[in-house]
This record gives C-alpha cells, structure tokens and sequence, in this order.
C-alpha cells in the first residue's frame, strides 16, 4: 500500500461523508444494524469477558504483591482495581482486543465483497455502498461496543475479587470497601467516551481498509492486517489524547 | 439508446481506450467483442459509471450521464440491470433474497407482492425450486441465470452483461444468449453485451463492436461478418485455421 497519509485521510473522511449520506431505505438498514449488533456484541462477549477476567485478577494480584508489607491499607487492592479498569483497562484493551475481533471481520468481509464485485453490483443498483455496508457496522459498534466495555470492567472488578479474596490475600470486606471507596462517576464518562470513540475509529478505520481493497487474496489479506494495525494505532494515541483532554 | 462520444480512458501512461464513438441500440442485442486486453470491460464500466473516463461523453437517451449529480446517477442506476462475469450473488443470501434484493432496497411492495415478482423472475430465467437454495449450492449456468433474474426484477430499461457465457458449456453458454436476447426484445431494453464467445456474435450479435488496442476496429450486423474484408474483424472471429476453412466453406455456399 503505498502510504501517503494526506491521501488516505481524505478518502476515508469521503468514505465518511459518503457513508453518512441519506439512507435509500432506513429498514433495511435498521435489519442490517441489529444483525452487526449481534456480531460484534453477542460474538465479541466471550472473549471480552475471558480477558477481563483475567486483567481484573493480574491487576489485583500484582497490586496485592506491591502493597504488601507496606503502609497503604490493603483495601487500596479493591479501589486501585475499580479505578484502572474503568479508566484505562477495560474501554482501551477491550477496544484493542476488538480491533483485532471485529476490525479484521468487518475489512475481510467488505473487502471480500468488493473483490467479488458484490459492491460494483450494489452501485449499479443505485445504491449507495458506503453507507449499506459502513453504517450499521459503525451504528451497531457504537451502541454495542460501550456495552462491552462496561460488562468488561464489571466482569473485570469480580475478577480481582475472584483472585485475591479466595486466595486469601484480602478479606472480601476489604476488597469490597475498596471498591467502593473514592468512587468518582466522571471516570465512568471518560470510560463511555473512550468507548465511543475507540468503536468509532475501529469500526470505520477496518471499513476503509476493506471498502478500497485491490487485487488479490494477499491484498485482503494486508488490508485485514492494516485494519487491525492502523486501529491499533489510533486507538492508543486517542486514548492519550482523551487522557489529556478530559483529565 | 446509449450513445458514447469520443471517450478516452488512461490509468497512469496506460490509454487504455482512444477516442471511441459509438451507438447501443434500444431492442437489440449490442456486443461488444475484441481480444483481453482491447477495453472491453473498461468501456462497459465507465458506461455504468464504475469509472470515469478521462474525455468524452456518455449518453443515456438525451441525458449526459457524466454530468448527473449524484441523487440523479442513482435515479437512473434503477433503470439499469447488470450481469457480472462472475454473477456476483451475495453468497450469504439465499436466491430469492438475491432476486428480492432490489426490491427490498427500492420498492415499498408487500412481501407478497416481492414474492410474486421474484417467482416471475425465476420463472422467466427457467428456474423452479431453487429459491431456498444458496448461490454455492447451484450450478454455474443457474448461477447466470439468478444474476439475470437480479438484474430484470426492477424492469430495466438499459441491460449490460459482461461476459454472460464465460466458464459455461457451449449448450448452457446458448440457452443464456437466447434468454438474455428473448428478454430484450420482449422488454424493448438497450442491451450491452461483452462477450469474445463466437457462437454468441453470430446467432445474436445486431449491432457488434469490435475494440482493437482500444480503438473501434469494425461495426456492423452478424450478417455483415462473414463477407466483412476486415482483417482485425477476421483474425478475431476466426482465429483458429479451422474457423478459417469454414469461413471460406460458408461464403463459398452463399456464393454458389
């Protein structure tokens, strides 16, 4: 692919343009939506939730580990756990783990398509691809992603609780006070912003890739990478910038 | 009718058409035939506008296809019905939710009434039964005959198909031809075909094209192949010395 970033980023804000235009028939892509729903969302649970599971237990662990033998109070485990979930953990690894899920899905899928000239035949028709095959992707991600994301850090919390409390190295007392303790709800605004804007960039950054494929099965292949490597990307470095902004 | 104007097309130094004009009649089955390579399925997409030539004009009756915004082109998209070389049916759909696509997108019809219309279809292409079945589950000709019955379901009045009989048998190649021919004229539509199939060009070409290295090498009527001193036109249809002989062999009758 050759990489004139100028040129990328002004296709993909037409592709954006495009995709947002009117919609022929607004059921159809309501149909269209709540089966991506279903795909991301239901298809995304499983692994979303094995992931946090286990962050929410490294994280209560290592942290167990650290304050040990010190003057920090141990319920600190349970706070410290709920605050760098909800913050960081689970809108950014759960988006990063997504991107690689969903992203490749969505730039395989619409790539494959325009290899098969399903999209040429779709234009031809009159309708407007961009937005058929983008928008309820992006739609449904935008709804469903946020979702995960806060199962995430809930399945993430018990996760800790699950490490540290049968393992004896905190008292569910504890953990639970710590959860509980210095709870700031604006952190849970920047966890929903963060989702959003990860769903966002993964969902149309993949599409990008997939909607202009070239060539072969090794170019859907690369395309498939890009999605998840580019998303990747603009994943961590929004997650800075919202970071700065919002913090 | 369609009429294109003096069209150019280049990607990078590559001209890949030069200067073509001509006209596709409305009721007839136009071809338009040459070598890979000639520009075939390049004019075909800037007819379509799946590209943009660099020079020339296009028209669709009166109307300057080049020049219509985008609401309008999509106006005129569902006047159109295409059949792509590889039939291009979405794989995850059955064969009727393929056929009722369109309608789906475009019309406010009853599911009933998509029914009716899409039976009709798949009747008119000869298919039965088959509306449950996937595209990988039927055979390459059924496949066509879907594509076909896709591109008829909104009445089109401009039909374009490229490469219909590619990867089929001479027999199932022949029944595509006379379906995509008895569908032109029973709807009196503007029918392009792409097609380097000689058994096609001489039972059905009216008006052929002939592209050579991007150029218009010959025009005219299947009646007017045989007799035709072209060369392009003669080292394209009977390339082998076989065709030749029988070339020789038809016009020799015709003068005996």
């Amino acid at each position: 692919m050759d990489f004139n970033i100028l040129y990328h980023f002004g296709r993909y804000l037409m592709m954006i343009n495009d995709a947002f235009s009117r919609p022929e028939k607004v059921r159809m892509y309501y149909k269209e939506m709540m089966r991506q729903m279903n795909d991301i969302g239901v298809g995304s649970l499983t692994i979303v939730a094995l992931i946090s599971v286990f962050i929410g237990a490294v994280t209560a662990i290592q942290f167990a580990y650290q304050l040990d033998s010190t003057l920090v109070p141990m319920y600190y485990i349970g706070y410290i756990v709920r605050d760098s979930t909800i913050i960081e953990l689970a809108p950014t690894i759960t988006c990063l783990v997504l991107a690689g899920k969903v992203g490749s899905n969505i730039a395989s899928e619409i790539g494959g398509m325009r290899q098969k000239e399903h999209i040429d035949a779709m234009e031809i028709m009159g309708i407007n691809t961009a937005a058929y095959l983008i928008t309820p992707k992006v739609l449904a991600a935008l709804v469903v992603i946020p979702l995960l994301v806060a199962i995430a850090a809930f399945v993430s919390v018990t996760g800790g609780y699950l490490a540290v409390v049968p393992s004896g190295f905190l008292s569910a007392t504890d953990y639970i006070q710590g959860a509980r303790s210095f709870f700031e709800p604006y952190n849970v605004t920047i966890m929903f912003v963060k989702s959003v804007v990860f769903a966002f960039l993964l969902t149309t950054v993949s599409a990008y890739q997939g909607y202009y494929v070239t060539g072969g099965s090794v170019e859907l292949g690369k395309a498939s990478t890009n999605a998840v490597v580019f998303s990747d990307i603009l994943i961590l470095l929004f997650d800075y910038v919202i970071a700065l902004a919002l913090t | 009718m369609i009429k294109i104007v003096n069209i150019y097309k280049s990607f990078g130094d590559n001209e890949v058409l030069k200067g073509i004009t001509t006209e596709f009649y409305k009721g007839k089955v136009n071809q338009v035939i040459g070598r890979s390579g000639s520009g075939k399925s390049v004019l075909l997409k800037l007819i379509v506008g799946l590209l943009k030539p660099t020079e020339g004009e296009i028209y669709y009756e009166d109307v300057n296809f080049l020049e219509l915004s985008g609401k309008e082109l999509r106006a005129l998209r569902m006047k159109i019905g295409m059949l792509f070389q590889s039939s291009a049916l979405f794989d995850s759909m059955t064969v009727e939710q393929n056929v009722s696509f369109p309608l789906d997108m475009f019309t406010n019809m009853t599911h009933k009434e998509k029914l009716n219309r899409v039976n009709y279809c798949l009747e008119r292409v000869n298919l039965e039964k088959v509306n449950a079945k996937y595209p990988s589950e039927i055979s390459g000709g059924m496949q066509k005959r879907v594509g076909i019955a896709r591109a008829i379901v909104l009445e089109p009045e401009y039909l374009f198909c490229d490469e219909p009989n590619s990867g089929l048998d001479p027999k199932t190649a022949l029944t595509i031809d006379e379906l995509i021919r008895d569908i032109t004229e029973e709807k009196n539509i503007t029918t392009i075909v792409n097609t380097h199939d000689m058994n096609s060009v001489m039972e059905h070409g009216d008006n052929i094209v002939l592209l050579h290295h991007g150029q218009l090498a010959w025009r005219g009527h299947r009646s007017e192949v045989l007799a035709s001193d072209n060369e392009v036109l003669q080292r394209f249809i009977f390339a082998s010395p076989f065709l030749e002989r029988l070339r020789k062999a038809a016009l020799q009758q015709e003068k005996g």
